[in-house]
């Protein structure tokens, strides 16, 4: 019972000393450790999105050990419930707090209102504010490098994707990935099956299988579960990862993954949260600020196939070489590039068309 | 369509069917004795996680599946003793179980995200299933060939034995049975825990065959779908079958049918359809009949204490 | 040996005592286990449980959980007690929230004080319609209304997934599946200036009480009752079991409906493919909870809205995972519905079986 006594004292203490730590300063900051919370759309279980997010936040503890403290909420119904989540973390002395996920967007807009002296942040939203920031990863980037490896290892031509849901986020790396398979192969095809799900590994699987059944010789994905890959290991064809590195279920037909990596920039704001230069802002990174890695090749993977993925990784990471370069026309036959011009980032994040090669 | 893509859709369309079959046969069941659990989703996820951790650990698919029946009766006989002993409303104690599910298999599992093992591969030698024909015969695992089998063993025991008839009679007329000296409670104990059995394979099914790993809600939802199954088949084993084939058929040739190009009917519209398919199939059957008296058992969800 | 012996009349005492025993042994056995499990589990019970109802800056946050969860299940309940069987409340709740939506939309360059009440009109009755499919086919063909109302439950859901990701998509949301946010007139207000205090709680007090004095105090309530517990008698009465069977359905089907166009036009401010979080479903168990009785329903919403906020609580202060906090919510309700049985038993001493004359 006592226990339960004095931390409730602490409790309120503590919330209290966290309202009053911006006035006095870093060095009260320093003698507390800096709470950062994190709520999570899925259960940190699901091996998907939830789960680098949550790899992100173990990095924060693993690099400022008792510096910080961070928490986080799993399985946060978004909507109304994520309002709260995010009020009850601002409450538990939290002073920088990540949404990871687009629906939480006009949840963090109201609660960043009402805790002005917090810091937020948002991932893959478009809504700003003083003390809510922005940040989303360029995984396009990613998809350009296995499209080119999928142009030379596929003998068919034809890639299989398993899409979520057509939100410009899926719609660039399907358009991304053909891009630049057509590069290598300009009569390469994406064949796209909807499967209106994030998350139902059974559907996946039969996904993938559908689509190998139609000549697809190579998966490619944009939903969390490895389910695909296993699919493709039992036929014998070729696929690639998504979200992490998912080799082990797949050791023959993984030949490389698009590997989230949230852990550079979490580091980085909560250092900067530390130090008391933390900004708002819109972060957009890719695969040069380490947001997007791709997993070892498999060994299966070409020489000329190998060479040709790490000119684009390089040609990427040194600016060269943007995979949304014109002359471009999407399917209809509108000119959406001209001829050396790259997307901007605008563009990018509206992005509802298809380029020639996808069948969706 | 040449022979190989089609035996491949029959062997997709039989294995997504299985699970649904085998839960869906065990509900039949715990039904036909009067009881209605819709906790079904909640039991195949413990037993998909029982089935993964126990095949994981101990390198046994075989001992996995026995875990997965064990652990779907040990759930059962969470919703038995609170709707039998102490006759708590069934209705709200099943989805409390699907609740209970999904919690206890997530805490369970939390130590086999990411991990993974060799499926269940099929049951009998290769050499059997080298032409695509007879590889729709024989290329399918021991669990499938076990589902039909017990598809024919339910259909035998509800239509031709004794204790079969007499499960019936406990779910027409509870009341009545008890007058005659059956052990009602008993009786839908035993129901309960065979219904339990089948959803535990029916989710092990997904960690060990489907999909060999452990994710959070793996069985993503196919439990309710069994219980819709068990109404359109108004409480055949037989016509079970047909219906659980028919929705594997259905989602395979929508997932063929879109990586072939072919839009053919909007997504949600065809995710409505087992439901909708359900309801008009009770609506006709009770304009068939002159009486209105449908084939649901009698006593479907109303609690039983001996007076 | 212990037995249980049926009362003779049903225990008042237990019926208010018997939640209260439930909550105890929960907390008792979510003690043993979250200990059990490596945590503190005596911190886990207090902050799960307790924090939530014990401070009131968290009051608001219950009331906006707990009402929708009331709303829905007074109309559930009154259905439960005459013996109709409502499951597909999830259904009705979205279908109010697509109807009152569709009159949001409709209205979206307009303004006046009468598009509120338009779409909470809409909402009402579009949860009547979705729940009138039900009762035609149980009073019509005899065709259980536990089945077809749970089916309509998920036709409903790919409905509104269709609606959101189809012709009501947002034409100035970067192609994300969800409607436009609703305007001012038509958003409930708050009624507590600063605070998340919505229009619904108050309303859903109000239900709740209104249905406690008609179950209570007129004729009508009395008929629900007898049709349930002998509908013989009722026939006897003049009281149709078909009619009970359209107004019990229609009512549940109405506060559904309502509740969804609540949770639509107040917390969510549009709709989204998230939109059902099984409120419908969630609400049977509040029905329980509370007895079916109209008050008892108003405190096992806030018990089970506790459970809600408080397993976000303990997810940050003793990292208990989330799937922790969905047994011991389970644990809670298996003690309830367990519980129940002290109603109408006792536990008695088993009587020695006289012995037969040799």
């Amino acid at each position: 019972m006592t226990s339960i006594i004095t931390r409730r004292r602490f409790n309120f203490g503590a919330g209290a000393a966290a309202a009053a730590a911006p006035l006095l300063g870093r060095s009260a900051l320093a003698q507390s450790p800096l709470g950062v919370g994190f709520i999570y759309v899925g259960p940190i279980g699901d091996y998907g999105w939830s789960w680098t997010h949550d790899q992100g936040r173990k990095a924060l503890d693993a690099h400022f050990g008792s510096k910080i403290k961070t928490s986080f909420i799993e399985n946060v119904a978004e909507g109304p419930d994520a309002a709260r989540a995010l009020r009850q973390l601002a409450q538990a002395n939290n002073q920088l707090i990540f949404a990871t996920s687009f629906g939480f967007m006009n949840p963090t807009v109201q609660v960043a209102k009402q805790f002005p002296k917090l810091k937020f942040e948002h991932a893959t939203g478009y809504q700003r504010a003083d003390n809510l920031a922005t940040y989303n990863a360029r995984f396009y980037e990613g998809r350009a490098v296995i499209g080119t490896i999928a142009g030379h290892m596929s003998k068919s031509g034809k890639a299989g994707y398993i899409a979520s849901f057509p939100i410009p986020e899926v719609v660039m790396g399907i358009n991304a990935f053909t891009l630049a398979a057509r590069k290598v192969n300009p009569n390469f095809t994406t064949k796209v099956i909807w499967a209106s799900t994030w998350y139902d590994p059974a559907k996946e699987a039969d996904a993938a299988k559908a689509l190998i059944d139609q000549g697809c010789d190579v998966i490619s994905q944009h939903t969390d579960s490895p389910a695909a890959l296993q699919a493709a290991e039992q036929r014998g064809v070729f696929a690639f990862g998504q979200a992490s590195d998912m080799r082990s279920f797949a050791p023959k037909a993984q030949l490389s993954a698009i590997v989230d990596d949230w852990s550079g920039y979490y580091v980085k704001r909560v250092q900067e949260a530390i130090d008391g230069s933390w900004k708002t802002g819109d972060v957009w990174g890719g695969i040069k600020d380490g947001f997007v890695k791709l997993a070892p090749y498999n060994d299966a993977v070409t020489p000329a196939a190998r060479a040709a993925a790490d000119a684009v990784k390089e040609g990427i990471v040194s600016g060269k070489l943007h995979p949304f370069t014109g002359e471009l026309k999407d399917q209809k036959g509108t000119l959406r590039l001209k001829a050396g011009e790259t997307a901007p980032d605008e563009m990018l994040a509206k992005m509802d068309w298809y380029v020639d090669g996808v069948q969706a | 369509m040449s022979d190989a893509i089609l035996v491949s859709i029959i062997m997709t369309l039989v294995a997504s069917s299985t699970p649904i079959l085998l839960a869906a046969l065990g509900e039949l069941v715990v039904e036909k004795s009067g009881v209605l659990n819709l906790g079904v989703e909640g039991m195949m996820l413990c037993g998909a996680v029982a089935g993964f951790a126990v095949a994981f650990s101990t390198g046994s698919i075989a001992l996995g599946l026995v875990a997965s029946v064990l652990a779907g009766i040990a759930t059962a006989m969470v919703f038995a003793v609170l709707t039998l002993s102490l006759t708590a409303n069934q209705v709200a104690t099943g989805l409390a179980l699907t609740i209970f599910g999904i919690g206890t298999s997530s805490l369970i599992g939390a130590g086999f995200v990411g991990k993974t093992i060799e499926r269940l591969g099929p049951v009998f030698p290769a050499a059997l299933s080298e032409h695509p024909w007879l590889r729709a015969l024989f290329g399918h695992d021991i669990v499938v060939y076990l589902s039909l089998a017990l598809v024919l063993g339910v259909s035998w025991f509800l239509s031709r034995t004794r204790p079969g008839l007499i499960l019936r009679a406990v779910g027409e007329n509870d009341a009545s049975a008890h007058a005659i000296g059956y052990p009602v409670i008993a009786i839908r104990y035993a129901a309960v825990a065979f219904g339990g059995a089948l959803a535990g394979l029916g989710g092990a099914y997904f960690s060990l065959a489907l999909t060999p790993m452990w994710a959070d809600r793996l069985t993503a939802g196919r439990g309710w779908i069994a219980l819709a199954l068990v109404v359109f088949s108004a409480w055949k084993p037989g016509r079970l079958l047909l219906g659980a084939y028919l929705f594997g058929a259905v989602m395979t040739f929508e997932l063929q049918a879109k990586a072939a190009g072919i839009s053919w009917i909007a997504p949600e519209v065809l995710a409505m359809a087992p439901y909708l398919a359900t309801i008009a199939v009770l609506t006709m059957m009770s304009l068939g009949r002159k009486t209105g008296r449908l084939d649901a058992p009698a006593c479907l969800g109303k609690p039983f204490s001996a007076p | 040996m212990l037995e249980w012996r049926r009362r003779r009349e049903p225990s008042t005492a237990m019926l208010y005592l018997s939640p209260l025993i439930a909550i105890a042994l929960t907390m008792l056995m979510g003690t043993i286990v979250f200990t059990a499990m490596g945590y503190d589990g005596l911190t886990a019970v207090y902050d799960f449980f307790l924090l939530p109802l014990l401070e009131p800056q968290r009051w608001p946050d219950l009331g906006v959980k707990a009402a929708p969860l009331v709303m829905i299940a007074l109309g559930l309940a009154i259905g439960f007690r005459a013996n109709v069987w409502n499951i597909g409340a999830e259904g009705q709740y979205i279908m109010g929230a697509i109807a009152g939506t569709g009159v949001a939309l409709a209205t979206y360059e307009m303004s006046g004080w009468w598009i509120l009440p338009a779409m909470a009109l809409a909402g009402i009755l579009g949860g009547m319609a979705w729940a009138a499919i039900p009762a035609l086919l149980r009073t019509r063909l005899q065709v259980s209304e536990i089945l077809t109302s749970l089916m309509l439950t998920y036709v409903a859901i790919q409905a509104l997934y269709y609606l959101v990701r189809g012709p009501w998509k947002d034409p100035d949301g970067f192609n994300f599946p969800q409607t436009r946010m609703f305007t001012p007139d038509q958003t409930l207000p708050i009624v507590i200036p600063e605070s998340l205090v919505h229009l619904g709680i108050p309303a859903a007090l109000l239900i709740a009480l209104v249905t406690w004095l008609v179950l209570e105090k007129t004729t009508a309530g009395f008929a629900v009752k007898v049709v349930g517990l002998a509908p013989a008698a009722a026939r006897h009465g003049g009281f149709s079991a078909e009619r009970t069977t359209w107004i019990t359905m229609l009512i549940g089907g109405g506060l559904a409906g309502l509740a969804g166009i609540f949770e639509a036009a107040g917390p969510f401010g549009q709709l989204t493919p998230q939109f059902p979080v099984g409120y419908g479903f969630t609400a049977i168990i509040v029905a329980f909870l509370g007895r079916l009785h109209p008050l008892g329903i108003v405190f096992g919403g806030i018990v089970l809205a506790a459970t809600y906020v408080g397993g976000e609580i303990a997810q940050t202060t003793v990292r208990l995972p989330q799937a922790a906090t969905g047994m011991f919510q389970a644990l809670l309700l298996f003690f309830l519905l367990a519980t129940n049985v002290l109603i109408t038993y006792r536990i008695g001493l088993k009587a020695k079986p006289a012995k037969v004359a040799p």
